[in-house]
């Protein structure tokens, strides 16, 4: 057997590129929403500024709803949402809007867990000395948290990875797609190596990449 | 500036309260200590001076104002005339000792080179002028509590709340930063409120202070007063603590037993030899304190006379200070 006969290298390719452009645009969205859903937890949470019971119950609520559903549910019941929010359930800008739901809740609670290792002797000094909250957030608990904030982008983009596979289930593309298709559906082994071998690289370099962030901006 | 009119503070349901109706009132220009075991009160007494935590009832007052009446840019407007230290200091790690030092200057929205201008002198002023580009993590913990203090001052504010700000540092430090906090208050005019359960920290800086149990006032005035004649158990608890024998027993003395307490320049005066040789009496020294409060040395000796005409020496000695049975 000549190895990888099978491999359509140019199909190939256009997965790697499918992949990164989900990754990359439901990261980055992902990011955005979990900081803020992360940030209202915390800031809602007992002891806090916004302290607020029924506003942190009722968002702790929506983040284990979502939290709960298998990322292959949420697909299909995203469908209809997805058509309203970009036009098509399919290809790249299709499978965006069920990663970005099914991340972001994730995301949060980890934004929410390394704000709280934010030292609470900190958090008293800058309000001490006339902080709004807006600059508590953005000048003293991101700040403090940042090493923290990476660490769990870092397992949130690799946790993306492995959705984007799924996401090929529903006519996403990328390369889980590839090894479903082909791989699993046409037998085609080395099709279903070729994709695994290179999520995960994908994955390796995620964790360096991330890793190596996080050494650079930890000051303690 | 400051007055605290009937003041309770109690956390949850039917807890002992935190601050059990306290009234004092502090000066301008004066350094004013809270001394009181762990669990007293003192850190939630001192937050009620900035807002930080609220009264359940009676009134706070700083410069005037109410600070129950406060709405948030108001609060925000009370901070930043009142700088506050911590035990733990409670820097930012992520910041470097000029950020720190800048940060309620970013905060107000003031340009970067006027901070920056402002940093270097708060910087100089608290002696880290050549750490401005270290992480807290690189500091020794003194120089840890100067970065809090410049960062305090950085609104320069008229008052300064301590909150056992030496309590995590050694004695030598502890000497250094309350030396410090004694030139600020020297030199820039600055109230100090400081909570602390070292009496040596009260003594080294305090013009008065009140001791706190179970969130009640149970004595309080000019340090000197309360360090020297203390009456309260509670007070004298404290001073044991730091090594004082207040209540040690010298009844099978067999003379009369004395307690004389010479203050200021009477201290340097030959009032033992001058008792002896006017009575002609002996005097044996049975404990006693030598130290200064504040900038003002004293003696506190307690006495044992025998033979001569022992009046005569209590009169004698009566003459440099105070003798009290």
């Amino acid at each position: 057997m000549s190895s990888f006969a099978d491999v359509d290298w140019a199909d190939v390719g256009q997965a790697c590129l499918d992949t990164l452009a989900m990754l990359g645009g439901s990261f980055v969205l992902t990011i955005v929403f979990g900081l803020m859903l992360g940030i209202a937890l915390f800031l809602t949470s007992p002891g806090q500024v916004w302290a607020n019971r029924s506003v942190n119950l009722a968002l702790s609520l929506v983040v284990n709803i979502l939290r709960s559903v298998p990322f292959i549910i949420l697909l299909i019941v995203m469908l209809p949402v997805t058509v309203a929010l970009v036009g098509t359930s399919l290809g790249v800008a299709g499978a965006i809007p069920p990663l970005v739901v099914g991340a972001a809740p994730f995301f949060a609670r980890l934004v929410e867990t390394a704000l709280r290792e934010v030292d609470r002797n900190t958090v008293e000094a800058v309000q001490a000395i006339g902080a709004t909250t807006r600059d508590l957030v953005f000048r003293a608990l991101l700040p403090e948290a940042l090493p923290g904030l990476i660490a769990a982008a870092t397992v949130t983009a690799i946790a993306l990875v492995s959705f984007t596979a799924m996401a090929g289930v529903v006519g996403a593309g990328g390369l889980g797609d590839l090894a479903i298709r082909f791989g699993y559906q046409r037998f085609q082994t080395d099709v279903m190596i070729v994709t695994v071998a290179l999520l995960l690289v994908l994955v390796q370099l995620l964790q360096m990449l991330g890793d190596r962030l996080v050494r650079l901006v930890t000051r303690r | 500036m400051i007055r605290l009119d009937k003041v309770s503070r109690r956390f949850g349901g039917n807890a002992a309260a935190a601050v059990d109706d306290v009234s004092l009132e502090v000066a301008r220009g004066e350094v004013f200590g809270v001394i009181g075991r762990s669990g007293a009160g003192k850190s939630t007494l001192i937050r009620l001076l900035n807002g930080l935590e609220k009264p359940d009832a009676g009134r706070v007052e700083v410069g005037g104002i109410g600070v129950a009446g406060l709405d948030g840019a108001g609060l925000r407007a009370l901070r930043r005339r009142t700088g506050m230290i911590f035990q733990q200091f409670g820097l930012l790690s992520s910041c470097t000792v000029a950020q720190n030092v800048g940060l309620p200057l970013r905060i107000g929205r003031i340009g970067a080179t006027e901070i920056q201008r402002r940093v270097a002198k708060l910087l100089a002023r608290v002696g880290l002028a050549d750490q401005a580009l270290k992480y807290p993590a690189q500091l020794s913990g003194g120089q840890k509590q100067r970065v809090g203090i410049a960062r305090a001052l950085a609104t320069a504010p008229d008052i300064l709340l301590c909150d056992e700000a030496t309590s995590a540092l050694d004695p030598e430090t502890t000497r250094d930063v309350l030396a410090l906090l004694g030139e600020l208050n020297r030199d820039l005019g600055l109230t100090i409120v400081l909570i602390t359960h070292e009496m040596d920290v009260v003594r080294q800086v305090c013009d008065r202070v009140a001791v706190l149990k179970s969130g009640r006032i149970v004595e309080s005035g000019a340090v000197a007063d309360i360090f020297l004649t203390p009456r309260h158990a509670e007070t004298r608890a404290l001073l044991v603590d730091t090594g004082e024998q207040l209540d040690a027993d010298f009844s099978h003395h067999a003379g009369p037993v004395v307690r004389f307490t010479a203050r200021g320049l009477a201290t340097e005066q030959p009032f033992l030899t001058q008792a002896a040789r006017e009575s002609g009496s002996d005097i044996v020294i049975l404990a006693g304190r030598i130290g200064r409060l504040k900038d003002e040395p004293y003696r506190q000796l307690t006495l044992g006379l025998t033979g001569g005409d022992t009046d005569t020496a209590v009169r004698a000695l009566g003459r440099f200070g105070t003798v009290a049975a």
